[in-house]
């Protein structure tokens, strides 16, 4: 009975948590079209509901009534995994994410690195779609993105060490705590903009969207879904922005605390800022899809590989070098 | 402690299933596939001992990076191959120098495994303190960076070799092809780019280019 307890508390969280996850990538593909129209002199979606909010859920219901069309040619049950798998783990590298001090559903030691595993795994939900369409496009977008994606995996894994060699942690609340008197953002401020661009990259957006460049490839990857399996593979992209918008802004931008520690501001609750710096790292990837034109596939891999790496490193070195000559490395184990 | 069981017991099945599903699946995509599974539900063996560096490590590098190239290598080849009809029909010329393989493995299995003794409550005997204060990232840092640096350091050194290596096999220079210059390109400017010249009737007029 006690188990059974413990099972429904579990459950009872899990849900609190990937419901308003569920609601605000909805809200945030609203918001986006919203930027995207508005930098383009246009209104944006503004008909359904207030201020054309419920557009997304209007979208959503309209996938929901299409037919699931599968290629006649293609591996069935890969085909289905595919926009199941990158669903799911968008939503599962929320499990770690602190929206305060102890809102948090499991607060595990290696959290960063949970976050890394989890977003390197994204890859394979558009690798296994694009294969199992057996078709040209979607394969040869499968392709570029699964090049693209472990390219810049690596600048953004350097990018981590470089915070991680602050910290002395690899707890999320621990880089959030650490971060109390400086947000790394100052003093990290060349490895903010590698990371938000490898960001940019990672989720294949605009200026790198060339896994599913229309003018090119149709759709990418997602050329042969269609109703609501194509609606899992486009929520799960806004999750994984979403995510990424928060590891950025718990590496450098100080997570849930608030900018200064006086007394009118920080009577705001925590997760307000935690939510305010996620949508402001939004609003920017938002602003560069529409101004940003999109990048040649060379040029996209000289500068993850040429640029990004090199430039990771060497301030790898120049962190470390500056830690261990002003005496600054982290002590004490955490 | 019976949810502890029961997810050790779903995970290492999951991995022996998988561990089995790689060597028998016909289809190499589908071996790949399995061969991912079969990492990730290691990595989470690895977690529920309580390394989770290992783990999230494991998931990183292998299931993250490794098996994506795999994949990559395979779904090209399948492409090529399920077109010839003799991947299918013929039987596999390789078994004798696969058969000589395993058979060496296997020997080397019973040699390692030979040598060891059953020995009942190895943890509560055996004399290693397990610190339970420091987190095992901590722990792993402190001994590999101090006792273990030199082959911390070998290993790097080989994994650079085998880099430089296979970069040398694949490597080979073409010739005529034409390659862009960024910074060529950007340091144009109009002086160098555009000039006037006065085309007289009827005769055309001759750019270098």
């Amino acid at each position: 009975m006690d188990n059974l307890i413990t099972l429904f508390n579990e459950v009872y969280k899990i849900l609190y948590l990937v419901i308003p996850i569920l609601v605000s990538v909805a809200m945030i593909v609203w918001l986006d079209r919203r930027v995207w129209g508005l930098v383009q002199k246009r209104k944006g979606p503004n008909v359904v509901g207030p201020f054309g909010l419920f557009q997304t859920l209007a979208d959503a219901l309209k996938y929901i009534f299409k037919e699931i069309i599968i290629p006649a040619g293609a591996n069935k049950t890969i085909f289905i995994l595919a926009p199941i798998i990158t669903m799911t783990l968008a939503l599962v590298a929320w499990a770690v994410i602190p929206l305060s001090e102890t809102m948090v559903l499991s607060d595990i030691n290696v959290g960063i690195l949970y976050l890394f595993a989890i977003s390197s795994l994204g890859v394979y939900g558009i690798i296994m779609g694009g294969w199992a369409s057996n078709s040209k496009y979607p394969f040869l977008g499968a392709i570029r993105s699964a090049a693209q994606m472990v390219s810049y995996e690596v600048s953004i894994g350097i990018i981590i060490i470089n915070v991680l060699l602050c910290v002395g942690s690899l707890n999320l609340n621990d880089i959030v705590m650490a971060q109390k008197n400086l947000w790394y953002v100052i003093p990290l401020f060349p490895m903010f903009v590698v990371f938000f661009i490898s960001a940019l990259a990672e989720t294949n957006r605009p200026p790198f969207d060339l896994p599913e460049a229309e003018a090119e490839l149709v759709a990418g990857y997602q050329t042969e879904y269609s109703g609501m399996m194509y609606a899992m593979f486009w929520l799960g992209e806004y999750a994984n922005i979403l995510l990424m918008c928060a590891m950025g802004s718990i590496l450098f931008l100080g997570g849930w605390l608030p900018p200064i520690d006086i007394y009118p501001i920080n009577l705001v609750p925590a997760p307000f800022w935690m939510i305010f710096k996620i949508l402001f790292l939004f609003i920017l990837f938002a602003i560069i899809k529409a101004i940003v034109p999109r990048y040649r596939y060379d040029q996209l891999m000289r500068l993850g590989w040429k640029v990004f790496l090199p430039l990771s490193l060497i301030y790898v070195v120049l962190t470390a070098s500056f830690l261990l000559y002003f005496d600054k490395l982290p002590k004490g184990a955490f | 402690m019976l949810a502890h069981a029961i997810f050790f017991y779903f995970f290492s099945i999951l991995a022996i299933f998988s561990a089995l599903m790689v060597i028998t699946s016909r289809s190499t995509v589908n071996s790949v596939f399995f061969l991912i599974l079969d990492f990730i539900s290691v990595g989470c063996l690895f977690i529920m001992v309580g390394a989770e560096f290992l783990g999230m490590i494991l998931l990183i590098v292998y299931v993250g990076a490794v098996a994506v190239l795999f994949l990559f290598v395979v779904m090209m080849l399948n492409v090529a191959q399920q077109k010839q009809s003799w991947f299918i029909g013929q039987k596999s010329t390789h078994i004798p120098s696969g058969l000589i393989v395993s058979v060496l493995i296997f020997l080397e299995l019973l040699v390692v495994t030979g040598g060891w003794k059953y020995k009942k409550d190895v943890m509560s005997s055996s004399n290693l303190i397990i610190d339970t204060s420091i987190t095992n990232t901590h722990s792993i840092g402190s001994v590999m960076y101090t006792d273990y640096v030199l082959y911390f350091q070998l290993s790097g050194i080989i994994l650079l070799l085998s880099m430089v290596g296979a970069i040398i096999l694949t490597y080979r220079k073409r010739e005529n092809v034409k390659t862009q210059s960024y910074l060529k390109q950007i340091s144009r400017d109009k002086s160098s780019a555009v000039s006037l010249k006065d085309v007289e009737f009827n005769k055309g007029v001759k750019i270098d280019d």
